[in-house]
């Protein structure tokens, strides 16, 4: 199955990470089952090609981004990444066999904290996701806030467990991210927000771009954590069944109320996302 | 003890894991490997020229690959002397002739998981899952009879020792490379029974025993 879906079509993707092709690099991938290739010559041009010919690309926040259709929007407008006092890193690309839209499903759910990440972003017996807010904004974006959990080591900053809070943002089917409190700080948050490059329905790259304060904190350790985290996640991902994300309202019945993934998929049915999904 | 580490490398949790068998006090200093690359940065090669992980620092002896250092820790810090038999000739030959098979086990499996998981394009990846199957096949039928002897480790010892450590993660991480372990069963119950050793510890990818995960030896 090919990608049929305009809204995915007409969008910016991100397709490779800068700090992994170097200069006079040359980098394969695949986008919607179609075959890619990056190039970054010698004196730093990026060029994007398909077995068409070249496509239209832009260099942002790290990343390469292609727009396989004709770009109906520009790629999202981050104010976070041009802060001074933050890190802005690339997490790293990770390959993970499902579909992205089950990445964003799982990156909003606090309720795996304590089993999947335990001893780092939660512990048992502190299994209980609290009530929080969930809203569609003016912009268009799913925005959950009010969201609290105990977490053991919050970030490589973290000198004990905290309280951390959190607000999730799903800018676009396959773009999300959240804020979550700073450990040192009372007033700045840390940002995280994958880019995911959905390679096919059930297969894709998550691409994270991370915006930490920089006080206490070294660009390695950032990375560190963050895959740390990460393959923690995986295995997860690659057993959920089935690999696409169902949308029926009747296929899959949330254990708990995960009030965030059914607006989630509410959101996705109202925009048409087929792809990586299952449509009843 | 210094040890340069990436969380994510199966070579480097093999030292994590002995250290924590053995009790060891050690630091990290953690390398970006991915996708900084700067295990191949000029300042990294002052400490490994190959640009490779890991590598240790112990009293100002500097050490790299992955089974040398499995040997050094052994030799230096085990009072027991299981982990490294080298009072026994004919165990001391099985183990470093599994040592030198784990190394097949990294060149395939481990290449498969880079492929999958770190896109790794260069890499043949059929090649490298069949080779790993290849190997895979061959351990499975060696455990089924050592099994069968009423021997649970790799090589003839009462003890697990460092040629378990050395074969044991990247076949607990082969499917992040699509290498299912499913065909080889004795392999699955060595992995259960590895799992139970004390001090064991896990990485991102890999969980500790349990019945919801591998079954245990019936
Ligand atoms: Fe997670």
């Amino acid at each position: 199955m090919l990608c049929n879906d305009r809204i995915l079509l007409d969008d910016w993707h991100v397709v490779a990470d800068l700090d992994h092709l170097s200069k006079g690099g040359i980098e394969k991938t695949v986008l919607f089952e179609q075959p890619i290739t990056v190039t970054r010559s010698d004196t730093g041009v990026i060029a994007c090609s398909d077995t068409t010919g070249p496509l239209p690309c832009q260099v942002k926040y790290g990343f390469v981004w292609i727009c396989p259709g004709t770009p109906g929007r520009d790629i999202v407008h981050i104010p976070e990444a041009f802060d001074e006092d933050r890190y802005v890193i690339s997490g790293g690309s990770f390959g993970v066999q499902v579909s992205g839209l089950r990445v964003v499903e799982n990156f909003l759910d606090m309720g795996h904290f304590p089993f999947v990440h335990a001893g780092w972003l939660g512990e048992e017996p502190h299994t209980e996701v609290r009530p929080y807010q969930v809203e569609v904004t003016r912009d268009d974006e799913i925005l959950a806030t009010e969201c609290y959990f105990h977490q053991p080591v919050a970030s490589p900053t973290a000198k004990g467990g905290i309280e951390v809070q959190y607000t999730y943002r799903v800018y676009r089917s396959y773009s999300v991210a959240l804020y979550k409190t700073n450990p040192l700080f009372d007033d700045r948050m840390d940002y995280i927000v994958l880019f995911i490059q959905p390679v096919g329905p059930e297969k894709c790259v998550v691409h994270s771009m991370l915006c930490y304060m920089k006080r206490e904190m070294t660009r390695a350790r950032l990375r560190w954590f963050m895959q740390l985290i990460f393959a923690q996640d995986k295995p997860i991902l690659e057993n959920q069944i089935p690999r696409r994300l169902p949308l029926d309202p009747r296929a899959e019945t949330p254990i708990r109320a995960d009030k965030a993934a059914i607006v989630y998929r509410r959101w996705l049915r109202e925009h048409n996302v087929h792809y990586g999904a299952t449509v009843a | 003890m210094k040890l340069y580490n990436y969380e994510l490398s199966g070579n480097c949790y093999k030292l994590r894991l002995l250290m924590s068998f053995l009790g060891v006090d050690y630091e990290t200093e953690a390398i970006d490997f991915y996708p900084g690359q700067k295990h191949k940065s000029p300042d990294f090669r002052q400490i490994n020229p190959l640009g490779q992980l890991p590598a240790i620092e112990d009293n100002g002896l500097v050490l790299r690959d992955a089974q040398a250092i499995l040997v050094y820790i052994a030799s230096k810090y085990d009072a027991d002397g299981t982990w490294y038999p080298a009072q026994d000739p004919a165990l001391l030959g099985q183990v470093m002739q599994w040592l030198a098979f784990a190394d097949g086990i990294t060149a395939t499996a481990s290449a498969a998981r880079l492929h999958d998981g770190l896109y790794y394009s260069h890499i043949d990846v059929e090649a490298a899952r069949k080779g790993a199957h290849t190997l895979f096949r061959i351990l499975d039928e060696h455990l089924f009879f050592a099994e069968d002897a009423g021997q649970a480790w790799i090589c003839p010892s009462d003890q697990p020792t460092i040629a378990d450590i050395a074969c044991f993660p990247y076949i607990m991480l082969s499917e992040e490379g699509g290498i299912n372990r499913m065909d080889y069963p004795a392999i699955r119950r060595w992995c259960d029974r590895f799992k139970r050793i004390p001090g064991f510890i896990v990485m991102p990818g890999i969980f500790p025993a349990g019945p919801a995960f591998e079954k245990p030896a019936a």
